[in-house]
This record gives structure tokens, sequence and C-alpha cells, in this order.
């Protein structure tokens, strides 16, 4: 299940989506609003997708993540617009029979996501300057 | 010549004043050519661009890849969700 939101995540209704009787573990992954990044104080973050594109390929890594690891639930959320600190952006949910699992394939897809699905950030900074975030690609 | 609609977003949207760009390119063209017409046509968008990945109707593209009118047409800068 893959889902682009402007609302709060409801992350124990993923929880309770992936807790189902054919797995043995849930892996829960929450990326929330920091409050300090290198020293610089942020006030919020807002994102913004492009849509249609960020659903399929939201879906696709949930499909290759099914493909490589024996997944009961794979649950991935997106929050667009403003999310105020400690609240999250983004929510993924998987359970798998064992614990190995799903430990891996939350982190594959967290990590998968941030450098393939187009969404952006926008650093809104408590001294009232605002930043796109377009990091440089390794190698650059 | 043909005209191709390109949407933009994050920084590229506000470095090009608009969230949907008009570009003319000689047929037939492709989106390594649309890219370069990009950031001769809209110099600030030019380093971004530079950067950037383009979509073809919601997939990520090459630059040889084809593009005709009827084509969806994307810049994705470098993506940041998370």
């Amino acid at each position: 299940m893959v889902e682009l939101t402007h609302e709060p995540i409801d992350a124990l209704r993923l929880l309770a989506r992936a807790q189902q009787p054919q797995a043995g573990a849930v892996v829960l992954f929450l990326g929330i609003t920091r409050q300090f990044t290198a020293g610089r104080e942020t006030a919020e973050l807002r994102y913004e997708a492009y849509a249609e594109m960020a659903r399929s390929e939201l879906a696709a890594l949930e499909q290759q993540a099914r493909g490589r690891w024996p997944l009961v639930e794979c649950a991935i959320v997106h929050r667009l617009g403003v999310v105020p600190l400690a609240e999250a952006s983004v929510a993924i949910a998987v359970s798998s029979p064992h614990r190995a699992a799903a430990f891996e394939a939350g982190q594959w897809l967290i990590d998968s996501l941030k450098q393939t699905v187009p969404i952006w950030k926008q650093e809104h900074y408590s001294d009232g300057a605002a930043e796109w975030v377009h990091p440089e690609p390794p190698g650059f | 010549m043909m005209k191709i609609k390109v949407k933009l977003f994050a920084a590229a949207r506000e470095l090009a004043s608009g969230s949907e760009v008009v570009v003319e390119l000689s047929a037939p063209a492709t989106v390594g050519q649309l890219r370069a017409a990009l950031a001769r046509e809209i110099p600030p968008l030019a380093p971004l661009a530079e950067r950037s990945l383009a979509a073809v109707n919601a997939q990520y593209a090459d630059d040889a890849d084809a593009i005709t009118p009827d084509d969806e047409v994307a810049l994705i800068p470098p993506v940041s969700g998370g």
C-alpha cells in the first residue's frame, strides 16, 4: 500500500495494517522533522511532489521489496505540505514471518525512496529563510 | 517545430517562475535536446537543469529518449523526500 497525504500520518493505523497473524515481526520507520541540522534551526519543513509519478515510483518500490523479501504487509505513506517539528513526513511499516527481512526491507525502502521518488523538501529556518533541498549526487 | 510543455517542481519551478513552461524544439526531439533548450532559454535554471533528470509520461527518461508534443514531460531536480 502506498499513499500521499496532506494530513498528519496515522502511524498506529499502519502498524495495525502490518500486524497480521502470518507475520512474526513488524518494523515501523518514521522520518520526522528535526529541529537542528548542522547547528541551524529549522522551524518547519514543506514537501512538494510530482504526485502521479511519486505514487508510481512508490508502488514500484513496494513491488521490488516484495520480490526481494517475504513481506506480509508493506505500507509506505509520505506527507506533503507543511510538516511541523517532530511530526512524521514519511512512515514505512513492513511485516514478515521473521525479523531480519522486516529490518532489511524497511532500511532498503527508506534508502531507495530518498534516491528515486520525486518528492522535494523545503527547509524553513527559524530565521525566516527558506531553501529547497536538491542534494548533489555522490561524486558530482 | 513542435511545442513541448514541461512540468517544473521545487527550486526549478521557482527559478523559472512557473510550474509549467513551453519549449519549442524541431522534430524529432530528444530528452537531451529538451534539457539543453531549457537551460538556454531560462538561464537561471541552467545550473539546476544540468544536474536534474527528466521524466516522460511519469517515468524516468534518458537523454536519448524521443519526445513528442503528446508526452507529459517533467524536469526532476535531485529529489529530497523522506
